[in-house]
């Protein structure tokens, strides 16, 4: 096993913990900001497909990291200006009281 | 991605800056006063990794091209998801993300796909680990991507609700797997692009028929759980493209995701395999087509809305129970503007929420956080359900399956052991409703025929728009 893959698995092992760790308690009115907000998060797939599309030395790997990059940026932008509306409506306004 | 060594060091270094940031942003994200702030510093995050990446296409050296094309995609993909998360509707934003990430699994499919092919054009035989990781990537990000389309089918009202369940497609599901299986051992022996092709196509397949038989009230959990099985999808990306960001990452969002599906499911009290297999919903309604005439059979009692009124502002105490039929009519602004008029009588007014009304949990905090309904107002179930036997009047809007008091007795039903909202302890009930349709779960609700329930038959917005200017007139 290459030095480059032990140091991989080491980061997937943690990162895994620390997923299940940082959002142990999160109360449930932001169950769905929380599902928009990862959801946003993997969006970084985008990356993937631009080192794809850069690499790409045929026009069929070419077209497919093109595509990649387009569904990826939808889930990327789209995803955090969704979670940014809902949690937007989050905060506290002042309200009339009696 | 061979840049020279302090180069290399540098985009490494800026990598995991934006690998805090996201770990930052999502312990932020499970606090509601710093939730948007931790949504901003993902996105910071995010632009640090953007800025990184492609600045190692840009770097010297960088033997890399297609500048002009990576430009151009992320451009478009921007352009269309920026325009339409700003223009859909917050009661449409389940689906919105079920397409979302829909998105995100197609792309970790066509880059395994890619990846893949350009291993295997190089001539040599691709090594384990990329092999392994492509074809995890394809398969998990395929049934991602097909499976969100059909729960966005499903929450769109384009694919039908029901769980569509029959023995062909249960044998159909079992063959897929074993090819599925066979497929990727004819690959890792070295079998080459075509039955990697096959790969997708049956994984592509196979999204669609796991979700095509889940019922539509189970589409929060599906959401969540292939929107951790996205992020697994790009972790596995990560491994092929020898990426940390894209690893940390897909795997973060892996496991968060799946603590989340487990949370939701716990909120039912159903097993994930249970919500995946058992097929809830798909029998037939146990009243007739609906309609407030259907159930003749059964007695229920009608109030109109002069009544409804006028018990309401003679009362102490309302608590108002919000479901999914609240957000499709889009009355949780007429509804704020009953409970500011009851409030100005001095009856005391609540909110109940249960953990999965509407699509999502959390669905119903946010419209009627969206309708300026002070938080103060808004109760968890554990919060509230011993409220209800002091309470004179539980004014249920658009609520169905999560007031029903079958799941506390009936061993029978399928929603039995649910955690619901003890909504029949008030001293009244009024049930804002369009018809006697069962809600998602397809199972008739024994709250309507309570003889303390009175039916208040109308769309919600409307119903709830009369009751205001009728006190407004009695005022």
């Amino acid at each position: 096993m290459s030095p480059t893959l032990l140091a991989e698995i080491y980061v997937f092992a943690l990162a895994v913990f620390v997923g299940f760790e940082v959002i142990s308690k999160v109360p449930v009115v932001l169950h769905t900001p929380l599902m928009s907000g990862t959801n946003a998060i993997h969006g970084i797939v985008m990356l993937g497909g631009v080192l794809v599309l850069a690499t790409a030395d045929s026009s069929l790997l070419a077209a497919l990291g093109f595509l990649a990059v387009v569904f990826g940026a939808m889930n990327l932008f789209g995803g955090f200006v969704v979670t940014d509306r809902m949690l937007e409506m989050f905060k506290k306004k002042p309200h009339v009281k009696r | 991605m061979e840049s020279t060594g302090a180069l290399s060091t540098l985009f490494h270094l800026s990598y995991l800056v934006s690998a805090i940031l996201f770990i930052v942003g999502l312990k932020f994200l499970s606090s509601p006063a710093k939730a948007r702030r931790g949504n901003q510093l993902a996105a910071l995050g995010m632009t640090v990794a953007g800025i990184t990446t492609l600045a190692s296409l840009w770097a010297p050296g960088a033997q890399l091209h297609n500048h002009g094309l990576i430009l151009i995609a992320i451009a478009i993909g921007a352009v269309l998801g920026t325009w339409g998360a700003r223009r859909v509707r917050m009661t449409d934003m389940p689906q919105m993300v079920a397409w979302l990430n829909g998105c995100g699994g197609v792309a970790a499919a066509l880059i395994s796909t890619a990846e893949f092919l350009q291993a295997s054009a190089r001539g040599h035989t691709p090594d384990a680990t990329t092999v392994a990781s492509t074809m995890f990537g394809t398969i998990i990000g395929s049934i991602s991507f097909t499976g969100s389309l059909v729960a966005f089918g499903k929450l769109q009202g384009i694919i039908s609700e029901r769980a569509i369940t029959s023995t062909f497609q249960k044998i159909l599901n079992g063959v897929l797997f074993v090819a599925i299986l066979a497929l990727v051992s004819a690959i890792a022996l070295g079998g080459g692009a075509p039955p990697f092709y096959a790969l997708l196509g049956v994984s592509l397949v196979f999204g669609v028929l796991m979700v095509i038989p889940i019922g539509g009230a189970d589409m929060p959990v599906v959401i969540s759980l292939l929107n951790s099985f996205t992020g697994l999808a790009v972790a596995a990306t990560g491994f092929v493209l020898a990426n940390n960001a894209l690893i940390i990452s897909g795997t973060l969002v892996g496991a968060s995701g799946t603590l989340l599906t487990m949370l939701m499911c716990k909120a039912m009290n159903r097993p994930l395999t249970n919500v995946l297999f058992a097929g809830v919903g798909g029998g037939a309604p146990a009243t007739g087509g609906g309609g407030p005439g259907a159930a003749a059979a059964k007695p229920i009692r009608d109030i109109g809305v002069e009544d409804a009124a006028v018990l309401l502002s003679n009362v102490q105490s309302v608590i108002i129970v919000p479901g999914y039929g609240m957000a499709v009519a889009q009355a949780q602004h007429a509804a704020r503007e009953l409970a500011d008029m009851l409030a100005k009588r001095g009856v005391a007014v609540k909110y109940a929420i249960h953990p999965v009304a509407g699509r999502m949990p959390g669905h119903m905090n946010v419209l009627l956080a969206e309708a300026n309904v002070p938080y103060d107002q808004l109760f968890d179930l554990e919060q509230i359900n011993a409220d209800f036997e002091h309470n004179d009047v539980a004014l249920v809007v658009g609520a169905n399956d999560v007031v029903n008091p079958a799941a506390r007795h009936d061993k029978q039903s399928p929603i039995y052991g649910m955690p619901i909202l003890d909504v029949d302890r008030s001293r009244h009930i009024i049930i804002i409703k369009r018809s006697l349709k069962p809600g998602f779960a397809g199972i008739d609700n024994e709250l309507y025929y309570d003889p303390k329930t009175m039916m208040l038959f109308g769309d919600a917005k409307a119903v709830l728009s009369k009751l205001v200017e009728e006190m407004k007139r009695a005022a």
